[in-house]
């Protein structure tokens, strides 16, 4: 995408996150900490539930991030910090909604800060991208 | 606790992972991403995470203690089906916070002699 521009604000976008979803990501992943799938193992742990993978939620800002680039193989650089965990109750879909800005036009690429926020609490900190033009 | 020793250290992954067109398909349809042909920018991360558990652990720390603080990755070769990647990772700081263990790992995803992606992982190891 190329008519990117600085200060500009992007679209929001709310993904849906319960626990059939974390199954699959574990699967795909490879991850399979019970944390992100057995409440009661969860608990045992002191967890408040079942909690989703920092890398799956990190993984939907990043699917966010390709969409905006045009393409997964657009995006140059990707981080983001683990600050609040992302609670998962049976049966309940729990909405992560992303947005992002763009910070900065340099080199032929866009630099983006990006917020992930579930029930208004910001899940990722430090949330920042660069994308090819 | 990782001996201090051992921060700046690489370890040198002693096997290579061939990336499937199956396994690039399969992570980004868990995440919803339409194109399954190019590993989603996080793919990374099912290398590269297996690697700094066998790592930490083999340093004699408890995996099952760990949070996952912080993550980046830089992004030189796209991943893609096909492509033999070997793994390198360096223990780039760790530190203490609080009884907490805090150790920051790099992983160099490398496909015939170039860095395709670099993760770095930054790992919490509660007390």
């Amino acid at each position: 995408m190329s008519n990117l521009f600085a200060g500009q604000l992007i679209a929001p976008k709310t993904y849906i996150i319960n626990r059939a979803a974390l199954v699959t990501y574990a699967n795909a992943s490879g991850d399979q900490n019970p944390i992100h799938q057995d409440e009661e193992f969860a608990k045992s742990v002191g967890l408040e539930n079942v909690i989703a993978h920092g890398m799956y939620t990190m993984g939907l800002v990043g699917q966010y991030i390709s969409e905006i680039a045009g393409s997964s193989s657009k995006v140059k650089e990707f981080s983001a910090r683990f600050t609040k965990p992302v609670v998962v109750p049976a049966d309940t879909d729990v909405e992560l909604v992303v947005s992002a800005t763009v910070v900065e036009i340099v080199d032929g690429c866009a630099k983006l800060e990006v917020s992930a926020m579930c029930n208004d609490v910001k899940v990722l900190g430090m949330t920042k991208a660069v994308i090819l033009l | 606790m990782l001996n201090p020793d051992l921060v700046g250290s690489t370890f040198v992954g002693a096997t290579s992972t061939t990336i499937s067109a199956e396994s690039i398909a399969a992570f980004a349809m868990a995440l919803g991403e339409p194109d399954t042909h190019i590993a989603p920018p996080t793919y990374a991360i099912t290398i590269s995470l297996e690697q700094s558990q066998a790592v930490l652990e083999g340093s004699g720390l408890d995996w099952s203690r760990v949070v996952h603080g912080d993550q980046r990755f830089a992004v030189n070769k796209p991943l893609t089906a096909g492509m033999v990647i070997t793994c390198n990772s360096t223990i780039e700081s760790a530190r203490m916070v609080a009884g907490n263990e805090i150790v920051t790992v790099r992983s160099d995803l490398i496909e015939s002699g170039d860095v395709a992606v670099s993760s770095w992982s930054t790992l919490v190891f509660r007390a």
